[in-house]
């Protein structure tokens, strides 16, 4: 099967690259890039561990197909560095215990930080029914409920 | 799981897509319920025909009384108000319990409906609102009311070389009720049953009752169910034998609490 070749702009860099047809994108972002920070858990669309940012929206990268998101940018858990969200969500899981193996952490910090941004006056409930999409076997939950909900907090009193 | 190999095409205009259609291609939205298929290789198609990047495939436009949206717009977007007025305070509604927000950001209104799972939400809530399905084929655009177009488990109304351009839906007046059930003992999964009811002044409420084991059941004039509801929900359910009794007995509860709801 001939390759397909891909435009895409990664954390900010633009990168140039071949997949295979049928691939997703976190199967190319994970082999080609070696941007392993992004997991592959369930592969349809149901744990959040493979979630990550394309064209600013959290999406699914086990079910978004690499030949789709040409021309798109991507932003993965390793390009969030310099992102003050990001810095204050990794500050709060380490914290609070939200996070045991860290298989699930990529995925639940990139939806944290939309709940944080798309959200700010989402209450504990709220908090929950956002992160349902994302499975973490360790916690109990109890932790990155609250890690999300002091984030969110500091910022309204900020 | 990875997929089985298949060629992706990307057309680049709508009769680039038609012709794609024509020579067996599947086409795709979101992929957000065909991306799990393929990973499953339930779904093994030689060709995706991808629609996403097409001219329009995405928006929302108001003429008179009807609001017309591109069969590619997101929930997120429908979530988000991209639907003006009464009716899309109702669809916004609907979009937030799909899924989850990272599957809305790319999931499509007219990629689910194509699709046609039984449990999935605009099959239940798009005949409940009296929309209908715009076609698109090789002699141009055909309409398929939204009550005729789930047929059955993953089948329409939609013909091998059509695809699913627009979602008609009728502008509501701001007295318009409306009630919604559905049954998940997570947030985010496929319902278990479903129920909606939309009543109107001075029309007869029309009902559904979905995520059965075939296309929903519209019931075009469901009086006898807002003024009974509870005889007329048991009624309603022994319609479908073949269901197992907790499904049953779920469905019935649906549409009580529908209609609860849209008496409230």
């Amino acid at each position: 099967m001939s390759k397909i070749a891909l435009s895409l702009t990664v954390n900010g860099e633009p990168r140039q690259l071949l997949a295979e047809p049928r691939e997703q994108l976190a199967d190319v972002l994970r082999r080609e890039l070696m941007l392993t920070g992004t997991h592959v858990g369930c592969e349809h669309g149901v744990c959040g561990a493979c979630t990550v940012e394309i064209d600013g929206a959290p999406a699914r990268s086990c079910i978004a197909h690499a030949g789709s998101c040409d021309g798109a940018s991507i932003r993965t858990i390793e390009g969030f560095g310099d992102d003050g969200v990001m810095a204050a969500l990794r500050e709060a899981f380490s914290r609070e215990h939200a996070l045991q193996c860290g298989y699930c952490t990529p995925g639940m910090l990139v939806t944290a930080r939309d709940i944080v941004l798309r959200l700010p006056n989402a209450d504990e409930a709220r908090v929950r029914e956002e992160l349902a999409g994302n499975l973490c076997r360790c916690t109990g939950y109890r932790g990155i409920v609250r890690a999300v909900l002091s984030v969110l907090a500091d910022r309204k009193n900020s | 799981m990875k997929p089985a190999s298949f060629i992706y095409a990307r057309p680049t205009d709508w009769s680039d897509a038609l012709k794609l259609l024509a020579e067996g291609a599947r086409p795709g939205a979101g992929t957000q319920s065909l991306g799990p298929l393929l990973n499953l290789r339930l779904a093994q198609p030689d060709t995706i025909a991808d629609l996403r990047h097409l001219p329009g495939y995405a928006g929302v436009a108001v003429d008179g009384g009807m609001v017309r949206i591109g069969a590619g717009t997101t929930h997120a977007a429908i979530e988000d108000g991209a639907v003006p007025g009464r009716v899309g305070e109702i669809m916004a509604a609907v979009a937030r319990g799909i899924a989850y927000r990272p599957v809305r950001n790319r999931g499509t209104i007219g990629g689910s409906l194509a699709h046609a799972d039984p449990a999935a939400d605009w099959v239940a809530v798009l005949p409940a609102l009296g929309a209908t399905a715009v076609a698109l084929g090789p002699k141009g655009e055909r309409r398929i009311a939204a009550a005729e177009f789930v047929k059955g488990i993953f089948e329409t109304a939609l013909a091998a070389d059509e695809l699913l351009r627009f979602i008609e839906v009728p502008v509501q007046p701001a007295e318009a009720r409306w009630g919604h059930w559905k049954f998940c003992r997570k947030v985010g999964e496929f319902s278990k049953a479903t129920a909606c009811v939309l009543a109107l002044p001075g029309k007869p409420p029309r009902a559904v009752l979905a995520a059965l084991d075939g296309p929903p059941m519209v019931i075009a004039d469901a009086s006898a169910l807002m003024k009974d509801p509870a005889a007329e929900a048991a009624r309603i359910v022994q319609g479908f034998p073949e269901l197992a009794p907790w499904r049953r007995a779920i469905a019935e509860t649906a549409l009580r609490r529908a209609v609860a709801m849209a008496a409230a």
